[in-house]
C-alpha cells in the first residue's frame, strides 16, 4: 500500500480532515447519496481532487458513473429547489477559493453561483428558457450579480455574444433559443456562463448534443476563453476524445468513485486501470490505423444501489481473476500511486498492468 | 280544467312534485336535506319551532273551507315560482296556473265559482249575469252581460269585444298555444280564417257567434256539446279589445278587464300587477280584489323558493305543484299548520298498448293488473301523503265518472298484488310462463323511472319480463305519442301522467280513450283503444246537457275500460302546498286542480 | 371557422330531432295539437323552408336583421338578429343582451377568484409536495372538483343567506341594480363557482409546476444564481401558464355560454338560466340563439387562446 497522505500532489490526492487547502478548488471525500424507495443510490461515494486556476480537469465516465452528480454537487444544485423530493445526502468538503460550500449559508452559495462558478449544460436547447430571448437570459445572469440597469447589462450581453463568435450579436441578442442553431445556442450558453467572469467553469458534456464539426469549434472556444479569463475548468464527458485536447488532468470515474487519475498524457499513454483501457479502446482516434476495430467495454454500468463487492468493475473486467485469493471480488481496491501524480485503483500489480497494457492493449489501439 | 300536466311537455320537471327520483334528483334532494338540516339547526333555537306551528291555521285547513276569511284591503301579495306563465295572452295560454292567475286581469262570460273544494266546479256568471240560456236542442247559448263592464282605459266592454277575443282562436298561425275547443265546437270545418284575415269591416265575420246588441251574445253550435260552457270558462273565451290587439305581441301587455292591470312584465323574471282603477266592483261580485299590488317573481331554484316561502319572503307558489322533498320535510316539521295536503286531478298511469302482442289479449292485460303492487308504486312516488292515493278508477275522484268500482280488488287488497290470479290470467291468455315486453318512462319526470323499475320487478315475479326504456319526456309526443314509433320500438306499456283540461269526462278522458283521437303524432290514446262503444259513450255524454246523465255515461265507460283492462291508473296524485301565514281568504279550488284560488287571496298587511 | 361552428350547431339542432323521427313543430305545439295548429306553428317558425335556406336566413339575420311573417303580422327583428321568440314575442337578442352582463359578471369575478386561488394553491402544493399542506389542499381540491355546484351552492346559501343573513341575494339581477347589489348577489356564486374551478386549477397547476420544475432550464436559472422566488415565478410559473391558459380559455368560453347550474341555483338571470327557461317553455328560437351564442363564445375564446399562445410562447409565433 502506498502512503495515502503523500503531499505535493496538484491533482487528485485523497485528502481529508485537514485545514483549508491552498488549491483553488479542493473536493474532499465527497459523497452524494440519494434515498429512493428502492434503496440508497450512492451516486458519488468518496471522491477527492484538487484543481488550480488556469488548469482544466476532465472527468470521464459512463453515464451513471457520478460525474454529473459531482458537478451539480459543487454548484450546490442538489439542495436548491428540490421541492418535496427526498433530499440528497451530501457529505465531505468542497473548498472553493477558501470557502467550504457544503457548510456555507445556502444564500451565500447562491451568490457564488453564476459569479464565482458557472456551468455549461449538455443540451443548450432544453437548458435555455424557451420563452425568453437569449439577451434577456444573459441580462438576467448578469444583473443577478451586478447592480446595473438593463441597458448596461444588455450591452454586456452583446459584448459576450460577440466574444463567443456569434455573428450580428446586436440582432441575435433579441432572438429566442429556438431561432439559433445548436452550435450557436451552445455559444450563447457559454456567453451566459462567462458573463460574470467566473473563476470556475464547469462544462457538463458541452458538446454531446452537437454535430461533430461544431463540437471542435466549441472545444476550441472553451480553450481560448480559458486562456483569456484564466479560469479553472472542469469538463465532464463520457468521451475521452473531448478531454484529450482540452484537459491538463484526467479523472476517470466508475460506480461513483475515482478509478484512475493523473496528467492527461499519462492517462492516455500509460493508463493503469482496465476500465480506462476499455474507454480508450472504445474511443475513435484519428491516429489509429484500424478504425473498424472499436472495442466496447463489455457489460453494463453497475447498480449504484448494490455496488458489486470488491472492485466495482470486477464483473466486467477481463482480468479479474489475475489477482490471487479472489481479492477483486471481496476487497475494494484503493487508489495507489503508479507514477508521478498518477493514481489507479486496481488489485493487479504494477508489473501485471504494465505488461497487459504494452503487450495486449496498446498494440490494438 | 286546466292543467298542463300532460305527457309530452317539457315543463313537467318544474311542474310536478319533486321526489324520490332519479339518482341525480336524489342527490339534489339529499343535498337539500343536508342544507335544510344545517339551516334549521342553526336558525331555530329553543322552542321556536313549536311556536311557529301554533301560528298557522292548521294542517289541511284550506281544503274545504276558507282560511282567514277577510274583506280587508291593501298590502302586496307576493307569488314566487320556478316556471313563468306560458303566455299572458288569454287565447294563447294552456297552463293551469296561468288560467288560475289570469282571473286577476281577465274576465270571461262564465267562470268557476270562488268557493272552496268541489263547490268551485260550478260555473257562474262573470261578464254574463249568469250561466247561459241553452235552447232545447242544446245548440244555442245566449248570454246577457252585466252592467258597468269596463276596460282598463275606462271604455265600456261589450259583447263585440268578447266575440273578437274568441275569434282570435281561429288565427292559428299567430295565436298559437291555447286550446282549440271553442273553435272545434263552433266551426269544426275551419271555414273562418280568423280576425286578421277577416274581410268584413268590423272584423267580426264569424257566423257562429252573434252580437245582436252590446249586452247580448249568442253562440250557435252545429251540434250540441254539454261541455260548451266549460270551454267559455277557459281564458280562450275572454274578450280582447280590437283597438288594443297587438296580435302575437299581445302576450307582452294584455289589456285588462279585471280588477288589476299589468304594471310591468319581464318574461322569465317578474310580473307586477297594480289596481285597475277603471274596474267597478259593482260589475263583479266574484272578485274581492283585496291586495293593492301583486308581484310574481320567477326564480329557478325550487329548494330555495321553498325556503323563502317559509321565511315569509313570499306568500305562495304560483306554479302550485307542491313543495320539494326538502321543503316538505322542514315544512312538516316546523310549519305543519301552514301546509295543505292537496288532492289534484292528476292521475299516474300505465297505458297497455293494444297493438303490442300479447297485450292485445285482455287476459294478459288483466295479468298486469293483478301482478302490479300498487302499494309499492305508491312508495316510489312518495307515499300516501306526498305521492297520493292508490287509484282504482280511470277517472280521478274530482271528475264525474269516478266510482269505487274495483274489479281487480286493488283497493280491497290495499294495493298488494294477487299473484295467483295473475298466473291464472296468464294461463287464460295462453302465456302460462309469462311474456316479454317494453315499458317506457320519462327521465325528466322525477320518480317515473324508479316507479317503472319497481313495476319491472313486480311483474317479473309472474314471469312478465319487462325491459324499461327511459325516454326524454320533452319529446314524448313524438315517441309514445307516435303509434308508428311505438310499434317500431316494440313498446307494450307506457308510463305517464294525465290531468284534465276542464273538470268533465270529456275534458279529462276523450284524448285518452276515444279511438278518433289516435293521432300520428301527439297521440295520448297511448293504449290505442279502438272501442266503438267507448266512442259512442263519449258522443252521448257530450251531446247531453244534463250533467247527471253524462255522469252516468262516464261511469259506464269507466266500468267498460276497467273490465277490458285497457288502461291501468295507479296513483291519484297529491302534493304538499305552502299556505303563507300572511294570506287571507285562502282555499283550495278543485276547479283549478286543487290550487289555491288566486283571485280571492288577500294579505294581512 | 365561426361560420363552421354556426353551421354545425344549427345542423345538430335541426337535424337531430329529424333523424330521431320527430317533428319540431309537434314538439313545440305540445297539447294543442290539431293538424291546423301544428301547421300554423310550422309556418310561424319557418320550419317549412329547406334547412339550408333556414340556415342562410339565420346567418344573414345576424349582421342584417330579419323580417318575420308572424302570422298575419310582420315582425322586424333588427340586427344583430339571433332569431325571434314566439313565446315572449321578442327578438332573441333582447334575451341575450339582458343575460350577457349577468353571465359576464359571474364569469369575470369567478375566474379571477379561481385563477388566483387555484394557481397559488397549486404552486404552493407543488413546492411543498408531500407535505401536510399539499395533502390537505389536494384532498380539498378533489372534494371541490367532485362536489356538485347545486350542493355547494345550497350549503352556501343555507349558511350565509338563511342562517347568518350576511348576504342578501337579489331576485332577478338587472342592469338597473346598483354595483353594490350586483356585488352582494354575485359574491356567493363567485365563490361557489370559483371553488369548483379553483380545485381543478390547483390540481392542474401543481402537476404542471412539478413537470416544469424538473426542466433543464430551471436548473440553468439556479446555476445562474437566480434567487429561488424568481426561479419559481419568472421561470417555472411562466412556463406552467401555457397549459393553464389553454384550459382557462376553454372554461371562459364555456362559462360565457352560460353557467347553467350556478345560474339556476342562485337564480341569476344569465345565459344559462335563459337556456334552461327556454327549454322548459320549449322556446326553440331562444334555445337555438343561446346555443349558437355559446358556441360562438367558445370559438372566440379558443381563437383568443391561440393568439395568446403566440404572446406567451415565442415558438408558436408566425415567421
Amino acid at each position: 500500500m502506498t502512503d495515502l497522505h503523500k503531499t505535493g500532489a496538484a491533482v487528485g490526492e485523497p485528502v481529508s480532515g485537514r485545514p483549508a487547502p491552498t488549491a483553488f478548488l479542493e473536493v474532499r471525500d465527497l459523497k452524494v447519496h440519494f434515498p429512493t424507495d428502492d434503496g440508497l443510490v450512492k451516486s458519488v461515494d468518496g471522491l477527492s481532487f484538487q484543481l488550480e486556476k488556469g488548469k482544466t480537469l476532465g472527468i470521464v465516465g459512463e453515464s451513471g458513473s457520478g460525474k454529473s452528480v459531482t458537478s451539480l454537487g459543487i454548484m450546490g444544485l442538489h439542495t436548491a429547489g428540490q421541492y418535496g423530493k427526498k433530499k440528497a445526502q451530501i457529505s465531505g468538503e468542497i473548498w472553493l477559493d477558501g470557502t467550504e460550500l457544503l457548510t456555507a449559508d445556502p444564500d451565500a452559495v447562491r451568490k457564488l453561483r453564476g459569479r464565482e462558478m458557472a456551468m455549461i449544460f449538455q443540451d443548450p436547447l432544453s437548458s435555455l428558457h424557451p420563452y425568453y430571448t437569449i439577451g434577456q437570459q444573459i441580462v438576467e445572469a448578469y444583473r443577478v450579480h451586478h447592480d446595473v440597469d438593463k441597458k448596461t447589462a444588455k450591452r454586456r450581453a452583446v459584448e459576450m455574444l460577440d466574444r463567443v463568435g456569434i455573428p450580428q450579436p446586436d440582432k441575435r441578442v433579441n432572438s429566442y433559443p429556438h431561432e439559433f442553431s445548436g452550435g450557436m445556442r451552445q455559444r450563447a450558453m457559454i456567453a451566459m456562463s462567462l458573463v460574470n467572469n467566473p473563476e470556475l467553469l464547469i462544462a457538463d458534456e458541452p458538446t454531446t448534443a452537437l454535430d461533430v464539426t461544431v463540437q471542435a469549434q466549441i472545444l476550441d472556444l472553451i480553450r481560448d476563453l480559458q486562456k483569456e479569463f484564466g479560469s479553472a475548468v472542469i469538463v465532464i464527458t463520457h468521451d475521452l476524445g473531448v478531454v484529450a485536447e482540452l484537459a491538463d488532468d484526467i479523472l476517470v470515474m466508475y460506480g461513483g468513485r475515482c478509478v484512475e487519475r493523473g496528467p492527461a498524457e499519462k492517462v492516455f499513454y500509460e493508463p493503469r486501470h482496465p476500465y480506462t483501457w476499455g474507454l480508450l479502446g472504445s474511443m475513435p482516434r484519428l491516429d489509429r490505423e484500424q478504425q473498424d476495430r472499436l472495442i466496447p467495454v463489455k457489460g453494463s454500468p453497475p447498480s449504484l444501489i448494490n455496488v458489486p463487492a470488491g472492485c466495482a468493475f470486477n464483473p466486467r473486467c477481463p482480468y479479474a481473476d489475475i489477482p490471487k485469493d479472489n481479492v477483486t471480488r471481496t476487497v475494494r481496491p484503493e487508489l495507489t500511486e503508479v507514477g508521478g501524480r498518477h493514481w489507479a485503483a486496481c488489485h493487479m500489480t504494477q508489473e501485471q498492468r504494465e505488461r497487459i497494457w504494452t503487450e495486449e492493449i496498446a498494440p490494438k489501439l | 280544467m286546466v292543467l298542463r300536466h300532460r305527457p309530452g311537455t317539457a315543463n313537467l320537471g318544474g311542474y310536478e312534485k319533486m321526489p324520490t327520483g332519479s339518482p341525480k334528483r336524489r342527490l339534489a334532494a339529499g343535498a337539500a336535506l343536508v342544507v335544510a338540516a344545517l339551516v334549521t339547526t342553526t336558525a331555530c333555537g329553543g322552542g321556536d319551532g313549536d311556536d311557529k306551528s301554533e301560528k298557522g291555521a292548521g294542517y289541511n285547513a284550506a281544503l274545504n273551507k276558507v282560511v282567514n276569511a277577510s274583506a280587508k284591503k291593501g298590502g302586496t301579495l307576493k307569488f314566487v315560482g320556478k316556471q313563468d306563465f306560458d303566455s299572458l295572452d288569454p287565447q294563447r295560454t294552456y297552463y293551469g296556473m296561468t288560467w288560475d292567475f289570469m282571473r286577476f286581469f281577465t274576465r270571461t262570460l262564465v267562470t268557476y265559482d270562488t268557493k272552496p273544494g268541489a263547490a268551485s266546479n260550478k260555473l257562474v256568471g262573470d261578464l254574463a249575469t249568469g250561466p247561459g240560456e241553452v235552447s232545447a236542442d242544446g245548440k244555442t247559448y245566449t248570454y246577457k252581460l252585466r252592467d258597468d263592464l269596463t276596460w282598463e282605459d275606462g271604455s265600456a266592454l261589450t259583447s263585440k269585444d268578447i266575440k273578437y277575443g274568441i275569434e282570435r282562436i281561429w288565427a292559428t298561425d299567430t295565436i298559437t298555444g291555447g286550446p282549440a275547443y271553442i273553435k272545434q265546437t263552433l266551426d269544426p270545418k275551419g271555414e273562418y280564417k280568423g280576425p286578421y284575415k277577416d274581410k268584413s269591416a268590423d272584423k267580426l265575420g264569424l257566423k257562429a257567434i252573434e252580437t245582436p246588441d252590446d249586452k247580448t251574445i249568442v253562440f250557435k253550435l252545429p251540434k250540441p256539446n254539454g261541455d260548451f260552457e266549460q270551454f267559455l270558462a277557459m281564458p280562450t273565451g275572454a274578450p280582447v279589445k280590437q283597438s288594443k290587439d297587438t296580435g302575437a305581441k299581445y302576450t307582452q301587455q294584455p289589456f285588462s278587464s279585471g280588477p288589476y292591470k299589468i304594471q310591468s312584465h319581464k318574461a322569465n323574471k317578474s310580473l307586477v300587477l297594480v289596481r285597475n282603477t277603471a274596474w267597478k266592483k259593482s260589475s263583479d261580485p266574484l272578485r274581492p280584489a283585496l291586495p293593492d299590488k301583486i308581484t310574481v317573481t320567477i326564480s329557478a331554484n325550487l329548494e330555495e323558493n321553498d325556503k323563502r316561502l317559509m321565511e315569509g319572503d313570499y306568500d305562495i307558489d304560483v306554479n302550485g305543484t307542491g313543495m320539494t322533498q326538502s321543503g316538505r320535510v322542514s315544512a312538516v316539521e316546523d310549519h305543519r299548520s301552514d301546509i295543505d295536503n292537496i288532492q289534484t286531478s292528476f292521475v299516474r298511469y300505465v297505458a297497455l298498448v293494444h297493438t303490442a302482442k300479447p297485450l292485445d289479449n285482455v287476459n294478459c292485460r288483466k295479468a298486469v293488473f293483478y301482478a302490479t303492487d300498487f302499494a309499492g308504486l305508491q312508495q316510489t312516488r312518495g307515499g300516501a301523503v306526498a305521492g297520493g292515493d292508490i287509484a282504482n278508477s280511470v277517472f280521478p275522484k274530482t271528475i264525474p265518472g269516478y266510482t269505487d268500482y274495483d274489479p281487480y280488488g286493488v283497493l280491497a287488497r290495499k294495493g298488494k298484488p294477487d299473484l295467483a290470479k295473475a298466473k291464472e290470467s296468464l294461463k287464460e291468455c295462453g302465456k302460462p310462463s309469462g311474456f316479454s315486453t317494453k315499458l317506457t318512462a320519462r327521465t325528466n319526470n322525477p320518480g317515473e323511472v324508479d316507479a317503472a323499475e319497481a313495476l319491472q320487478e313486480q311483474l317479473g315475479k309472474v314471469g312478465i319480463k319487462v325491459e324499461v326504456d327511459p325516454i326524454d319526456g320533452a319529446q314524448s309526443s313524438s315517441i309514445t305519442g307516435s303509434p308508428k314509433v311505438v310499434k317500431e320500438r316494440g313498446y307494450g306499456m307506457t308510463m305517464s301522467g294525465w290531468g284534465p283540461d276542464f273538470p268533465t269526462g270529456q275534458g279529462y278522458a276523450q284524448p285518452l280513450f276515444d279511438s278518433r283521437f289516435i293521432f300520428e303524432n301527439g297521440n295520448y290514446n297511448e293504449s290505442q283503444i279502438k272501442d266503438k262503444s267507448v266512442d259512442q259513450l263519449f258522443d252521448d255524454a257530450i251531446a247531453s246537457t244534463d250533467p247527471a246523465k253524462s255522469k252516468a255515461l262516464y261511469e259506464d265507460m269507466n266500468k267498460r275500460l276497467l273490465d277490458n283492462a285497457d288502461w291501468m291508473p295507479f296513483i291519484y296524485e297529491k302534493n304538499i302546498s305552502w299556505r303563507g301565514p300572511r294570506l287571507t281568504n285562502v282555499y283550495s279550488s278543485a276547479a283549478y286542480n286543487g290550487r289555491y284560488d288566486y283571485v280571492s287571496l288577500g294579505v294581512v298587511k | 371557422m365561426v361560420l363552421v361552428v354556426l353551421l354545425a350547431t344549427f345542423t345538430v339542432f335541426y337535424m337531430l330531432p329529424k333523424w330521431a323521427g320527430q317533428d319540431i313543430a309537434v314538439l313545440f305545439a305540445g297539447k294543442a295539437t290539431g293538424a291546423e295548429q301544428v301547421e300554423g306553428i310550422r309556418t310561424k317558425l319557418g320550419l317549412d323552408d329547406p334547412l339550408f335556406i333556414q340556415f342562410w336566413d339565420f346567418v344573414k339575420g345576424i349582421p342584417l336583421g330579419r323580417t318575420y311573417a308572424n302570422g298575419s303580422d310582420v315582425t322586424r327583428c333588427p340586427a344583430p338578429c339571433f332569431g325571434y321568440s314566439f313565446v315572449t314575442e321578442e327578438p332573441v337578442w333582447n334575451t341575450l343582451k339582458e343575460a350577457l352582463p349577468v353571465t359576464a359578471a359571474l364569469a369575470a369575478g369567478a375566474c379571477v377568484l379561481w385563477l388566483v386561488a387555484g394557481v397559488s394553491t397549486g404552486v404552493v402544493s407543488a413546492l411543498k409536495r408531500g407535505s401536510v399542506w399539499d395533502r390537505v389542499a389536494m384532498i380539498g381540491a378533489l372534494g371541490g372538483v367532485s362536489l356538485p355546484i347545486f350542493f355547494t351552492g345550497m350549503v352556501a346559501m343555507g349558511i350565509f343567506v338563511h342562517s347568518l343573513g350576511w348576504v342578501h341575494i337579489s331576485d332577478n339581477l338587472s342592469t338597473d341594480d346598483s354595483v353594490g347589489v350586483w356585488f352582494e348577489t354575485l359574491l356567493l356564486p363567485w365563490i361557489v363557482l370559483a371553488l369548483l374551478n379553483a380545485a381543478m386549477y390547483a390540481r392542474l397547476t401543481r402537476a404542471t409546476m412539478l413537470d416544469v420544475l424538473g426542466e433543464d432550464y430551471i436548473r440553468t436559472a439556479r446555476a445562474k444564481g437566480v434567487a429561488e422566488r424568481a426561479v419559481i415565478t419568472r421561470h417555472a410559473l411562466r412556463s406552467a401558464m401555457t397549459p393553464i391558459l389553454t384550459v382557462f380559455g376553454l372554461d371562459i368560453g364555456v362559462l360565457l355560454g352560460g353557467a347553467v347550474l350556478t345560474e339556476s341555483t342562485f337564480n341569476l338571470p344569465g345565459l344559462g338560466l335563459a337556456a334552461v327557461q327556454a327549454i322548459s317553455s320549449k322556446d326553440l328560437p331562444v334555445i337555438l340563439g343561446v346555443t349558437l351564442f355559446a358556441a360562438l363564445a367558445i370559438a372566440v375564446a379558443n381563437l383568443v387562446v391561440d393568439l395568446l399562445y403566440a404572446v406567451i410562447d415565442p415558438r408558436v409565433r408566425l415567421g
